[in-house]
């Protein structure tokens, strides 16, 4: 839930927003420029103080509200973070990079310097980190808003509760849940497809299902899931291979603690605990 | 008064003397590899020659060898969905000079008339009128959806092997009252609705219906289609004795069986969401940018999540073995007090729609046989 312990500016001066990029593709920014009609919305009611991506004007900190695209990837990214968190009052981490690492966590479960080793010339340039992690593996955190990338609209609901002080209504609920909000027929039971729905965080309003396709996972694990039993079930009623299990449990959130330890477990071979 | 015939190539006929009296006609549909509840325009909108098999976490639509128009059981929509709204706006307020100002919101509520409803369904209606029409949660959207409704029930004359209303004597045969009741009958070449009205508006379509007084031979025929559907329940693996189920999980709180189903279930909420009493819902408040101007909405909930049960410093029930034996035995039991019935009317879709097969049947029998042990 929603920290209120920090206040927002609400006097003569405009809050001031930053959004900040990390290692990620800038497809959570480009979501709030996508927002259009309500981006001059947002204009009035907030002071752009950091948006690169929107604008090269740059104004000091302290800032009311911080919105963080991008997981820590690099030891200046691990000082940047923290730099930032020292000077927002409310820091919320924006999509699956930020949340729980995103697509580049793949090196978590390899080697980075075999990677660097294939991929550059010069390895020597490269300075960077063993793993790719979320921002609350370094820094407090006061609100997490997943997806790959995130919903517009859930970010339009988070910016304006902490506007008003009120908690945002993102439930942490499945994807099941929209599916049957819907009315979508369920693509596993209908149709034996493997969907990573009822372990996955809702908020993209159950779009893959809706067009006969399995959800995989862009929203990261829902409160409480049970990835033991939906991997079973794959494998032995729906005859996935543990290969497309694994894949699906790394996709945009294999940070995320549930899915790498369940990812690691499959990997290891046994089906049990 | 009376039983009456009608021709299956005049079933067209019903529908649209439904529609003449201005009622929007919704009922099953073939969509999506399913047999959905939508709206209907005409009899050929109806699953002609279809049906469903149905396993725990499996549901497949298949062709039938013949064209009959209600050969299938209960599928992934319930009737709750156009009674009790998935979600809907509760009101909306506006700040003004002179303050807060609550905006009242005007739904059109459709003239619903629901075309297919099986034995188990009317109890289920039945059981959230019980809910949303009396005094405790009475629920204004509910109550003007559900008076102007127009029932034509069907009998069941063949069982999926997961119903079980046999069990929870809800069915299959219609009892509970609806405008019209129907069976249909495959004999041979013949194909027709024994079609009978219960209530004035009824008696009012079926005398714009071409149709005649059926036969004793004919209403016999009618009566042992729907005992075979009977028959199919009390020799499947679904049938047992739901006399003691209060008594039974009131004795069972700590049973081990809930550990073992703990393990299984994803706590999803596929089950409460497919299932056609669960009536619970949230309220989500929002602003917009601005702060000006803010929204309540209704949603379907479920006992399933964490925010259901979360007050002040976390959820009450934590973790998946607290929340299922929360379901399962408000479902069966303490339903009872609250309500005077049991919730559960045996349509099994919280068997077949659960992705990893969690079956409420074989639940109880574990439970029964773990209290031995």
């Amino acid at each position: 839930m929603v920290q209120h312990s920090r206040t927002i500016e609400t006097a003569e001066t405009k809050p001031k927003l930053a959004v900040w990029k990390f290692t990620s593709c800038d497809g959570c920014q480009l979501s709030l420029l996508d927002c259009e009609d309500e981006l001059l919305q947002l204009a009035e009611q907030v002071e752009i103080a950091n948006f690169m991506e929107a604008s090269s004007v740059q104004l000091p900190g302290p800032y009311d509200l911080s919105l963080v695209e991008g997981s820590i990837t690099t030891p200046e990214e691990e000082r940047r973070i923290r730099e930032i968190r020292a000077q927002s009052r409310v820091l919320v981490t924006i999509g699956a990079c930020a949340t729980s690492g995103g697509i580049q966590a793949l090196r978590n479960f390899a080697e980075v310097d075999d990677f660097i080793a294939a991929v550059y010339a010069h390895p020597e340039y490269i300075d960077t980190l063993k793993t790719s992690t979320p921002a609350s593996a370094h820094v407090a955190v006061d609100f997490e808003l997943h997806g790959c990338p995130i919903n517009k609209r859930q970010l339009l609901e988070v910016i304006s509760a902490f506007l008003h002080r009120r908690p945002p209504q993102i439930p942490a609920h499945s994807v099941c849940i929209e599916c049957k909000l819907r009315g979508n027929v369920c693509v596993w039971v209908a149709h034996g497809t493997p969907c990573m729905g009822p372990v996955t965080h809702a908020g993209c309003g159950a779009i893959c299902p809706a067009y006969n396709r399995g959800c995989y996972a862009c929203y990261g694990p829902k409160e409480n899931p049970n990835t033991d039993s939906l991997c079973h079930w794959w494998q032995q009623e729906l005859g996935a291979e543990k290969a497309t299990v694994i894949e699906n449990l790394r996709n945009f959130n294999s940070a995320a603690p549930i899915f790498d330890v369940a990812s690691r477990r499959q990997e290891g071979g046994d089906d049990q605990d | 008064m009376g039983t009456f015939l009608l021709d299956a190539r005049d079933l067209d006929a019903l529908i649209q003397a439904i529609r003449s009296q201005g009622h929007q006609v919704v009922g099953p549909t073939l969509r999506d590899g399913a047999i959905v509840y939508d709206e209907l325009h005409a009899a050929a909108d109806l699953p002609h020659g279809w049906t469903d098999e149905q396993e725990k976490g499996t549901y497949r639509v298949l062709k039938r060898d013949d064209g009959a128009y209600f050969g299938y059981a209960a599928g992934p929509h319930s009737w709750k969905k156009f009674l009790q709204l998935p979600r809907r706006p509760v009101w909306q307020a506006q700040k003004s000079d002179s303050g807060v100002q609550i905006l009242e919101i005007q739904e059109a509520v459709p003239n619903l008339a629901f075309i297919g409803v099986r034995s188990c369904e009317l109890h289920a209606i039945a059981i959230q009128d019980r809910v949303f029409i009396g005094d405790q949660y009475a629920n204004d959207s509910y109550a003007k959806r559900r008076a102007n409704l127009f029932t034509v029930a069907v009998n069941c004359t063949s069982a999926a092997s997961t119903c079980f209303c046999l069990s929870m004597d809800t069915g299959p045969q219609v009892t509970l009252p609806s405008d019209l009741a129907m069976t249909e009958v495959l004999e041979g070449d013949e194909h027709y609705f024994l079609i009978s009205g219960g209530s004035e508006q009824g008696e009012r379509i079926l005398q714009q219906l071409p149709v005649q007084p059926a036969s004793e031979h004919q209403v016999a025929l009618g009566n042992r289609a729907i005992d075979h559907a009977s028959e199919q329940m009390a020799e499947g693996p679904r049938n047992f004795d739901s006399s003691d189920m209060k008594a039974l999980l009131y004795r069972n709180f700590e049973s081990p069986a809930w550990d073992l189903v703990a393990d299984r279930c994803l706590s999803c909420a596929n089950c409460t969401m497919a299932c056609p009493t669960c009536f619970c819902s949230t309220v989500e408040d929002s602003t917009d940018l601005s702060g000006e101007h803010a929204e309540r909405w209704e949603r379907w909930d479920s006992c399933f999540t964490g925010d259901f049960s979360y007050i002040t410093g976390g959820s009450v029930r934590a973790d998946t073995r607290s929340r299922y034996r929360q379901w399962m035995t408000h479902k069966l039991a303490t339903w009872q007090d609250q309500f005077g019935s049991s919730g559960c009317v045996g349509c099994g879709r919280c068997i077949a729609w659960c992705p990893v097969g969690i079956d409420i049947t074989e639940e109880v029998t574990r439970i029964r046989e773990m209290e031995k042990q």
